[in-house]
């Protein structure tokens, strides 16, 4: 379990940064362009799945430990709600978009638009990716028959 | 319209070699083709949101699936099928394809969407007003995160609760049983 080849180190080594630029793109822009925070979320996830296969289970758990990796996932729900209540407090209704529909913030096409929509896929990216990155990590670490003995 | 006849006929082959094949790893492989085949049709449908989740989750849940089972101890079934239990089955799944035949009937053309033959659907007033109520330029953010973040909301709930049962299942250290203390 000490990965694979160093060809493959190096390439994943190198790619592994294109990858999580593209994720954070697709998490940032999904108001803008096709994708969101589930799918921005599944490409941050998947970075870190590509590293723990060619560098081995040991080093991604040194890199992004499992308390780390929860505490996100937490922080990721926890944001979500928290713009929903948000919109409670401040609109009247659970998810109202106060940003725009109240302070008519940015302006529509640019990046910085459509009030809480961008906040929301933030969230749901750090969600989504820590929490699938978690069930990797778990489905790689289980073996069958050693966790009951040991 | 060929090229979603050429994609289906792909993905109906490799959904039997999946099937047939004896090799574990060939078998998740067209699996992983099976979604490739489906990605590329929503693409073709003009679905790109849907695509890039499709293509996205498809090779994760591939890493997934050949991380969680290659390198397993495999048990093989072996024994000769039932002939009731067969005729059985044949019978249920002729039933419920001719039910789908009946449903498919009903539904619009494939790649026709619904709002052009029923006027004033919902997703009609969502093109429509979508730009002005919410200010996101794609639509499906201003769908999923604005008029139906209730949806999302439990999806993302769905998906905390489920990581909570694989963290509890797959743990490392088990807690010790009353009668392991006592021994």
């Amino acid at each position: 379990m000490k990965g694979m080849t160093i060809i493959v180190k190096t390439i994943s080594s190198w790619v592994k940064m294109l990858i999580v630029l593209f994720g954070i793109y697709i998490v940032l822009f999904g108001h803008l362009t096709p994708g969101g925070g589930f799918a921005g979320g599944v490409i941050l996830a998947s970075s870190y799945v590509l590293l723990m296969l060619a560098f081995g289970r040991e080093f991604v758990e040194k890199d992004l430990p499992l308390a780390i990796d929860s505490k996100l996932d937490c922080l990721g729900a926890l944001l979500f709600a928290l713009i929903a209540i948000l919109g409670f407090a401040l609109g009247g209704t659970f998810f109202f978009n106060f940003l725009y529909q109240k302070y008519r913030l940015g302006e529509s096409l640019r990046l910085i638009s459509a009030g809480t929509i961008p906040l929301s896929n933030i969230a749901i990216g750090l969600k989504v990716g820590a929490s699938l990155f978690m069930v990797i990590f778990l489905l790689s670490t289980f073996r069958r028959g050693t966790s009951a003995n040991k | 319209m060929a090229i979603f006849y050429v994609l289906l006929l792909f993905m109906i082959v490799a959904a039997i070699i999946a099937i047939e094949t004896n090799n574990l790893l060939s078998s998740v492989i067209c699996i992983g083709a099976i979604g490739f085949g489906a990605s590329l049709m929503f693409l073709f449908l003009r679905a790109p949101d849907i695509a890039i989740t499709q293509i996205v989750v498809e090779v994760l849940g591939l890493i997934i699936l050949i991380r969680a089972t290659i390198s397993r101890d495999l048990t093989f079934i072996t024994g000769s099928k039932e002939f009731f239990g067969t005729v059985i089955s044949v019978v249920i799944i002729f039933v419920i394809f001719l039910a789908g035949v009946q449903v498919f009937e009903t539904l619009p053309n494939f790649g026709t969407p619904i709002f052009a033959e029923v006027p004033d659907t919902a997703s009609q007033t969502y093109i429509k007003k979508g730009l002005d109520d919410t200010g996101a330029a794609n639509i499906v953010a201003s769908v999923i995160l604005d008029y139906r973040a209730y949806d999302t909301l439990g999806e993302a709930t769905v998906l905390f609760t489920s990581i909570i049962g694989a963290a509890v299942m797959l743990r490392k250290k088990t807690r010790k049983l009353p009668e392991d203390l006592n021994l």
